[in-house]
C-alpha cells in the first residue's frame, strides 16, 4: 500500500472522527446548560437526580459507557440493533458523557458570578430569563472558556474510542492498517492528523478567548 | 399622599433581628437620609424596600399601592404582576455600582429601558447621551467599566438608575468604595440631582453631605430610628448616643 493510500484512508477516517466531535460539541455544549440547570435545582430530587448522573458520568471509563450504550439495547432490553447503530451509540456515548463534564463546568462559572449582577438585574427589571441570557451567561461564557478548551481538546483524542464500538473513524482505521501491513507507519500519520486536528481547535478557542477579552 | 411608607418594619437574619418595627415615609420631592453606624439595619432597611430581602412583618406601601403587608401575623406580597408595577416606581444605586462588566457604558444605561420597558432605542439612547452629558461622562459611552474610575463607574450607575425614569431613588451608601476625591465628584452629582426635585432616600456616612441635602434625616441604631427630624433639629440633637456618633464628624 502506497503512503497516498494510507493518508487517504486515515483522512476517510478522520472525517467520521470530525462528525462525532462536531455532533458531540453540539449536543453536549446546550445539553450541559440544562444539566447544570438540575444540578443547581433548588428541588432536592432533580439535584438528586443529577448529581447521581454526573458522578456516574465522571466515575466510569467513558470506553465503559460506549459499550453499554452500543450493546446495552440488545443484553438489557433482547433488541436487536442494526449495523447502523454503532455511529448512533458513539454521538450518545459522547454527548451524555461530556455533557456531565460541561454542567460541572458551567455550574462553576454560573456560581462565580457575583450576588450584586442579580441584585442590579432585579432591579432594573430584567426576568429571570433576560438576566440570565443577557447579563449572566455571556460573563460566564469568556469565564469558562479555558476550561471548556481543556474538554474540548480531549474530546479530539477521545473520538479514537470509537473504536471499540468498531465505528470507522480514523484511529479504528490506523489499527486496522497497522496491522495489516505489521508497520508503524498508520500510526504515526494517525498522531499527525491528531495533532493537527487539535493544533486547530486550540487556535480556534485562542482566538475566542481573545475575541472576549475587550473587558475584564 | 406619601410616595413612599414603611409601616412597622421587621426583619431577622438568623434568628437576629436587624430592624425592630421601623416606621417612615417620604414625601414626593423630598430627600431623606439614613444616617448611623455600621450594622445598624440601614442598608437591610433599602434592600427590604427595594424588594432584594422580604420582610418579616410590616407593610411597604408606594404611592397607595401596597406592596407587602401583614394580616394577623403573616406577610403577604402583592403579586408578581403588581410587584413589577411598583418595581418601576424606584430605582436603587448600590455601594458598588453592580454594573455589568461585559456592555458599555451606553449599553449599561439603555439596555433596561429598551428591553424592559419596550421604548423606542433611538429616543432612549438620546436619553442615555444627555444623562452622560449631566454626569460628566459624554465621551466615555463606548468605554466598558473596567476603564473607568471608581467615581466614573458610581456616576454611570446613576445614569442607568435615572434613564428608567423611577420616580424614588434609593442610594446604598453610594460612595463607601470611593476615596475622597472620588467622593467629591459623585457628591457633586448627587445633588444636581436634588436640583430636579428627585425623590430620594439616601443611605450614608457623609455628614455634611447628609445634613445639607436633606429634608429629612433618620439617626438608626441596632435595629431602631434614634432621631429623626429636619438636618437642623437632628444634628443639634441633645441625644447622647446622637452626640457620640457626630462628635466623630466634627469638621461638620
Amino acid at each position: 500500500m502506497s503512503f497516498a493510500r494510507l493518508i487517504l484512508s486515515l483522512t476517510e477516517g478522520m472525517g467520521v472522527s470530525i462528525y462525532i466531535f462536531v455532533v458531540t460539541l453540539l449536543v453536549s455544549l446546550p445539553l450541559g446548560l440544562i444539566v447544570s440547570f438540575g444540578r443547581m435545582s433548588r428541588n432536592p430530587v432533580i439535584s438528586g437526580i443529577t448529581k447521581i448522573y454526573i458522578s456516574i458520568m465522571r466515575g466510569t471509563p467513558l470506553m465503559l459507557q460506549l459499550m453499554v450504550v452500543y450493546f446495552g439495547p440488545y443484553y438489557i432490553f433482547g433488541i436487536k440493533v442494526s449495523n447502523g447503530y454503532r455511529i448512533w451509540a458513539a454521538l450518545i456515548g459522547f454527548a451524555i458523557n461530556y455533557a456531565a463534564y460541561f454542567a460541572e463546568i458551567y455550574r462553576s462559572g454560573i456560581q462565580s458570578i457575583p450576588k450584586g449582577q442579580y441584585e442590579a438585574a432585579q432591579i432594573l427589571g430584567y426576568s429571570r430569563v433576560q438576566t440570565f441570557f443577557v447579563i449572566i451567561l455571556p460573563q460566564v461564557i469568556k469565564r469558562i472558556l479555558p476550561s471548556v478548551t481543556n474538554e474540548v481538546i480531549t474530546l479530539v483524542k477521545d473520538t479514537s474510542l470509537a473504536f471499540t464500538i468498531s465505528v470507522a473513524e480514523m484511529f479504528t482505521t490506523a489499527k486496522a492498517l497497522a496491522s495489516s501491513q505489521t508497520s508503524m507507519m498508520p500510526f504515526v500519520a494517525a498522531a499527525c492528523f491528531y495533532y493537527v486536528f487539535n493544533a486547530v481547535v486550540a487556535w480556534g478557542m485562542d482566538f475566542l478567548e481573545k475575541k472576549m477579552s475587550y473587558y475584564n | 399622599m406619601a410616595l413612599l411608607e414603611l409601616k412597622n418594619i421587621k426583619k431577622s437574619f438568623d434568628g437576629e433581628e436587624i430592624l425592630k418595627d421601623i416606621s417612615l415615609s417620604v414625601e414626593e420631592g423630598k430627600i431623606l437620609s439614613i444616617i448611623g453606624p455600621s450594622g445598624s439595619g440601614k442598608s437591610t432597611l433599602l434592600r427590604l424596600a427595594t424588594g432584594l430581602e422580604t420582610i418579616d412583618g410590616g407593610e411597604i406601601v408606594y404611592d397607595g399601592n401596597i406592596a407587602a403587608r401583614t394580616e394577623s401575623g403573616k406577610v403577604e406580597y402583592a403579586s408578581k404582576a403588581e410587584l413589577k408595577k411598583i418595581s418601576s416606581i424606584f430605582g436603587l444605586v448600590f455601594q458598588n455600582f453592580n454594573l455589568f462588566p461585559h456592555l458599555t457604558v451606553l449599553r449599561n444605561i439603555t439596555d433596561a429601558p429598551i428591553r424592559v420597558q419596550k421604548r423606542d432605542k433611538k429616543e432612549v439612547e438620546e436619553t442615555a447621551r444627555k444623562l452622560l452629558d449631566r454626569m460628566g461622562l459624554c465621551d466615555k459611552a463606548d468605554a466598558y467599566p473596567c476603564q473607568l474610575s471608581g467615581g466614573q463607574c458610581q456616576r454611570v450607575a446613576i445614569a442607568r438608575a435615572l434613564a428608567l425614569n423611577p420616580r424614588i431613588l434609593f442610594f446604598d451608601e453610594p460612595t463607601s468604595a470611593l476615596d475622597p476625591e472620588l467622593t467629591g465628584e459623585v457628591l457633586k452629582v448627587i445633588k444636581s440631582l436634588a436640583d430636579l426635585h428627585i425623590t430620594m432616600v439616601i443611605v450614608t456616612h457623609e455628614m455634611a453631605f447628609a445634613r445639607d441635602i436633606s429634608d429629612e434625616v433618620v439617626f438608626m441604631e441596632h435595629g431602631v430610628i434614634v432621631e429623626q427630624g429636619t438636618p437642623e433639629k437632628v444634628f443639634s440633637s441633645e441625644n447622647e448616643r446622637m452626640k457620640s456618633f457626630l462628635g466623630r464628624y466634627q469638621n461638620l
